[in-house]
């Protein structure tokens, strides 16, 4: 933790689809500057919390803070905050019909009304940073999934986001093409930006991580550095979902 | 082949060309108009009128034009509501075409995967926003082949028009038929003008087609 000041309070927040829930009393805190992971097997409500953290899911119960102020549901108060909470999905998201640039610019021109001579300089230095600049002006389907997440992230970043949520954004990737995005994201988090990343990657975790939360079933199951939980995991849940990913040599 | 004949009465058809061109072009721009409402409407699931917007399609796609234009035409003015030939074409047309433009735009919008959506808002881009600047533009790339083949499709229904007394294309040919016998030279005339009213129509639709086609960004 680098900082103490509090940017994301999530107190007894509470999902349920109908059939059953999908997140139970979940409480954490996120301070500023700080790298969060959230880790845990399929299905365990690391995607839904994370759709929940930017407005695109409705909670049932609980409260969400952001910057001190709780945000309290409606509409106008989530188009608010999405403008200082980045997302990136696991998917390939960007827009089809538009280039690399105009992807990246779209949301400084619509919702923050910046000028588009400025939006265009600060797109192209962050592109610049990602080592994409020379496809600025090609389409998403030209571009292969790694670069395509690193435009995503541009894109997300440009909007100058006080924190960003990244779900799975390696999971669809061919593996060769993990690194690049994963290098961005270490960089990032070099830089003191405040992230929560849901990954499968559990080197990069223990690498990125100033703090990790275990997911299991929809709660809460362990919270801890890094060194601790991947080192001594205090739950026999934590333990075999740990194990999956070892494989014994003989 | 009575070259003479076709000669003298092409202005005939020239003219009811015209007053086919003007339906069509009415009755297509409404059509548009009520296409785009039930389509929005469905998409987001307006209460209410998302059934009645459900009912109005099928309705309008499981009757014949023929009978819909019955029922304007013939049924209306005895609850004593009257409208003229022409009303009743563009109506009847519209009544029609809004279902199939609706059809057409709706399978577009849905074509148009969530994810994109949900980026957009991430983004903080507002709903008017996000349907505006991500997501129309996909699903009218998408809709472009049905929307223009229903274009020609409600184009060659004006056919049925002539039941309304209404001097269209097929109006003139029936009566030249009626009055000369001149059936070859009449229905020559018929299937020519219809193929210069539509031939152009059809190439310009496969220009854009080619042009706006989905996997045609980056080409």
């Amino acid at each position: 933790m680098k900082n103490e000041e509090t940017l994301l309070e999530i107190r007894h927040l509470h999902k349920d689809y109908g059939n059953g829930a999908v997140l139970k009393d979940v409480s954490f805190d996120v301070h500023k500057g700080e790298v969060l992971v959230v880790i845990g097997s399929s299905g365990c409500g690391k995607s839904t919390l994370l759709r929940c953290l930017n407005g695109l899911e409705s909670i049932q119960t609980g409260t969400i803070s952001f910057c001190g102020k709780t945000i309290d549901g409606s509409k106008k108060d989530w188009f608010q905050a999405r403008q200082k909470i980045g997302m990136v999905f696991q998917s390939y998201d960007l827009f089809p019909h538009k280039t690399v640039l105009e992807n990246v610019i779209l949301a400084p021109l619509k919702v923050q009304k910046r000028s588009r001579a400025e939006a265009v300089e600060e797109a192209e230095i962050l592109l610049k940073r990602v080592g994409l600049y020379d496809k600025k002006d090609v389409y998403p389907r030209q571009l292969s999934g790694g670069q395509k997440q690193r435009v995503a992230i541009v894109r997300a970043l440009i909007m100058h986001p006080e924190v960003m949520l990244f779900d799975e954004v390696t999971a669809a990737l061919d593996p060769e093409m993990v690194r690049e995005v994963l290098d961005v994201m270490l960089e990032l988090a070099k830089k003191g930006l405040t992230m929560i990343i849901v990954t499968h990657e559990m080197q990069f975790a223990k690498a990125v991580a100033d703090r990790v939360i275990f997911l299991d079933n929809g709660e809460i199951a362990e919270e801890d550095t890094p060194e601790n939980f991947f080192n001594c995991p205090k739950t026999e849940r934590a333990k075999s979902f740990l194990n999956t990913f070892v494989f014994e040599e003989g | 082949m009575d070259i003479a004949f076709i000669r003298e009465y092409t202005p005939l058809y020239v003219e009811a060309a015209k007053l086919t061109i003007g339906i069509a072009l009415f009755g297509i721009l409404f059509s548009i108009v009520v296409g785009a409402l039930c389509s929005i409407i469905r998409y987001y699931k307006i209460p209410i009128l998302e059934k009645l917007a459900g009912i109005y399609i099928e309705l309008s796609r499981n009757t014949p034009l023929l009978v819909q234009l019955f029922f304007l035409y013939f049924g209306l003015p005895k609850i004593g509501i009257h409208f003229s030939s022409e009303s009743c074409a563009v109506i009847g047309l519209t009544f029609l075409g809004g279902s199939y433009m609706a059809e057409a735009f709706r399978s577009g919008l849905e074509a148009v995967d969530e994810i994109q959506k949900n980026s957009a808002l991430a983004l903080g881009l507002t709903s008017v926003q996000t349907m505006w600047h991500v997501i129309l533009p996909q699903a009218i790339s998408v809709s472009v082949p049905a929307f223009c083949a229903n274009i020609i499709f409600l184009i060659k229904e004006t056919s049925v028009f002539s039941v309304l007394a209404l001097p269209d294309l097929m109006y003139v040919a029936k009566d030249l038929i009626g009055l000369y016998y001149k059936t070859d030279e009449a229905l020559l005339m018929l299937v020519v003008a219809y193929l210069i009213l539509l031939l152009p129509i059809s190439i310009i639709a496969s220009l854009v087609e080619r042009r706006v086609r989905y996997a045609g960004f980056g080409n």
